[in-house]
């Protein structure tokens, strides 16, 4: 399914020029941004311009860090993947940076000339030619050179080619149908696929790093256990077939484990944090004590966990090694913590919080220090890390009401500084949200 | 959805005897006796779901975060383990279930350990495992839709449902 886009050729200039935007805590001005029209001499590419162009500039626009100069302002007019731009014009109109582009057809598919300049410097800054077999990818195409502009403007690795696994939810809120779903970061109804039809429930799906398979829960037969649904083939394995609830499982950095939560009838059904290889299928219990111990997740280097317990009375956030010892608390605040997920940058913890009758979403530092909070409302649960560790995906939900309504659920998205929080859109309800990394 | 369609056959009783109290006012008390013990579409069958709902009590309720019985829970599941022995053909699933002020996943837990409590309480009790079986809905099934606590109270519960 996720072919590999063919780059023919793709070179880059002034690789070592210094940055033009600096990021730092707080909010960040958008730095402005002009995209020419993408040209194209037929209808057919003339077309695929204009998707492209659609998608690039609702990429960076939605990143917070860039807004796209109006149209309307533009001087010239030009095609500027052959010719230097006019950069007087376009910095009249306080574009900081300029971006050109064209499609034609070629015997090896649809082939794409990218420029982007600096205007300021009056400078090339990149440059790129890449063709696709089929239109297929076309979408693809926007993503990766959105992520090209994006790195090398903020010099941060870019999130764009990347793609959101999640629970499509329907129906009434006492007998929900969920069912797994997978779309471009953007939500594009393009992009969205069903994975599974909605007879079982499903739950909490969670990219490997290794961007095919996908570690979930389901109720197969009414027997909620951990599985991988493999995105190549469609296959779906059972992953967590012990003799009692398996739940809340993540992969490990190098896609060879599933860390998970086994509660054990022999235990009284206690929940314990098992590593299972999945190589060997041999399970490895990682936590034993009298306390429920879930959600786990792996720092980016795999030599740490971070887990929920309520070993000490009310549900907290715990920090292990990877074979289960040093077990050392990190939550300090007040309230009952949940969902803790290492940052993939691997300085950050996301969490959720319930205090004073909210739902809060936050980081903190991996000792638990600088406890900060990002987003609060009634019912909030969920965050996952955008791959380059400077935004958030999480659910929303709201009050349901005795009569049956309310109870909405959205996917939304956020920058870890708290600003430029917006909904991805989804055909029905959504909860649940798993980002996949850099395809 | 199973609890609803007990409560139309419930009210179907009810509408049942009303009839036959009618039809006692009328006179004939032997059509009145022979709809109270044949099964005239209202009547009750022994040993079955809608019987444990309304002569025993199918669900106990749990405090916030916790998983220990209260005294009333324990009082309701001393009544159905007389019932399952009662009817030793009966097997039965316990589901526990959590409300929606948590986690998704440390519902999931807290769902399992209260339909385990109350599996090993009737166990204890003297049913048979080989008759029991228990599952964790976590917050994934609310019996009752809303963001209050009257709802929260009902949902936070383990149910003994008859599985055959």
């Amino acid at each position: 399914m996720i072919k590999k886009i063919i780059i023919i050729l793709f070179f880059s200039l002034n690789a070592n020029a210094a940055l033009e935007v600096t990021i730092a805590q707080g909010k960040v001005e958008p730095t402005p941004i002009a995209i020419t029209q993408i040209f194209g001499a037929d209808s057919d590419t003339a077309r695929y311009g204009n998707t492209l162009r659609q998608i690039i500039s609702n990429n960076l626009t939605n990143s917070g860090l860039f807004y796209t100069v109006n149209e309307d302002l533009y001087i010239q007019s030009d095609n500027l993947v052959e010719k230097v731009p006019r950069f007087e014009d376009w910095k009249l109109i306080k574009a900081q940076f300029l971006l050109s582009a064209d499609v034609s057809k070629t015997d090896k598919g649809i082939r794409l000339r990218m420029r982007l300049y600096d205007v300021f410097n009056a400078k090339e800054i990149e440059k790129l030619q890449l063709t696709i077999p089929d239109e297929n990818l076309i979408r693809r195409v926007g993503h990766t050179v959105s992520d090209i502009v994006y790195e090398r403007i903020t010099g941060e690795t870019g999130y764009f080619d990347t793609r959101i696994v999640y629970v499509s939810e329907i129906g009434p809120l006492d007998q929900r149908v969920k069912r797994l779903a997978i779309m471009d970061q953007d939500g594009h109804i393009d992009s969205h696929q069903f994975l599974t039809d909605g007879k079982n429930l499903v739950l909490t799906p969670r990219f490997a790093p290794n961007k095919q398979l996908i570690t979930y829960m389901e109720y197969k037969n009414n027997l909620p256990r951990v599985y991988i649904y493999n995105l190549k083939t469609g296959e779906r394995e059972i992953v967590g077939d012990f003799p009692g609830m398996t739940f809340a499982p993540r992969f490990s950095p190098d896609s060879q484990s599933v860390v998970m939560s086994f509660s054990d009838p022999n235990d009284a059904a206690n929940s314990e944090i098992y590593l299972m290889d999945l190589n060997t299928r041999s399970r490895t219990p990682l936590t034993n004590d009298s306390g429920i111990d879930t959600s786990p997740s792996f720092s980016p280097d795999g030599e740490k966990i971070v887990f929920n317990s309520d070993r000490g009375g009310s549900p907290q956030l715990f920090i292990m090694d990877k074979n289960g010892d040093n077990i050392k608390r990190i939550s300090k605040g007040r309230g009952v913590y949940g969902n803790p997920v290492w940052s993939p940058r691997g300085d950050l913890i996301a969490f959720t919080k319930l205090t004073q009758g909210n739902f809060h979403i936050g980081v903190m530092d991996i000792n638990g220090n600088n406890e900060r909070v990002i987003v609060r409302d009634f019912a909030l649960e969920s965050p996952a890390w955008s791959p380059n560790g400077r935004y958030l995906i999480f659910h929303r939900q709201k009050r349901s009401n005795l009569d049956g309504t309310g109870g909405e659920v959205t996917i939304h998205f956020i920058d870890i500084t708290g600003y430029n929080e917006r909904v991805i859109p989804t055909p029905r309800d959504g909860s649940d949200p798993a980002w996949s990394p850099l395809l | 959805m199973l609890k609803k369609l007990f409560m139309l056959i419930v009210a179907g009783f009810f509408l049942a005897s009303c009839a036959a109290t009618n039809t006692d006012q009328g006179g004939d008390v032997d059509a009145a006796s022979a709809s109270a013990s044949s099964s005239s579409g209202g009547e009750i069958t022994a040993g079955t779901q809608e019987d444990l709902i309304v002569n025993v009590g199918d669900r106990v309720f749990f405090e916030f975060d916790s998983s220990e019985l209260t005294v009333d829970a324990q009082a309701t599941l001393d009544a159905q383990a007389a019932w399952l022995m009662q009817y030793p053909d009966t097997n039965i699933t316990v589901e526990g279930h959590a409300d929606e002020r948590g986690t998704r996943e440390y519902n999931l837990a807290l769902g399992d350990k209260r339909a385990f409590s109350v599996y090993s309480y009737l166990a204890q009790a003297g049913v048979d495992t080989n008759r029991m079986e228990y599952v964790s809905w976590g917050k994934e099934r609310p019996e009752v839709i809303g963001s209050d606590e009257t709802a929260y109270s009902q949902n936070r519960r383990g149910v003994t449902l008859v599985s055959n």
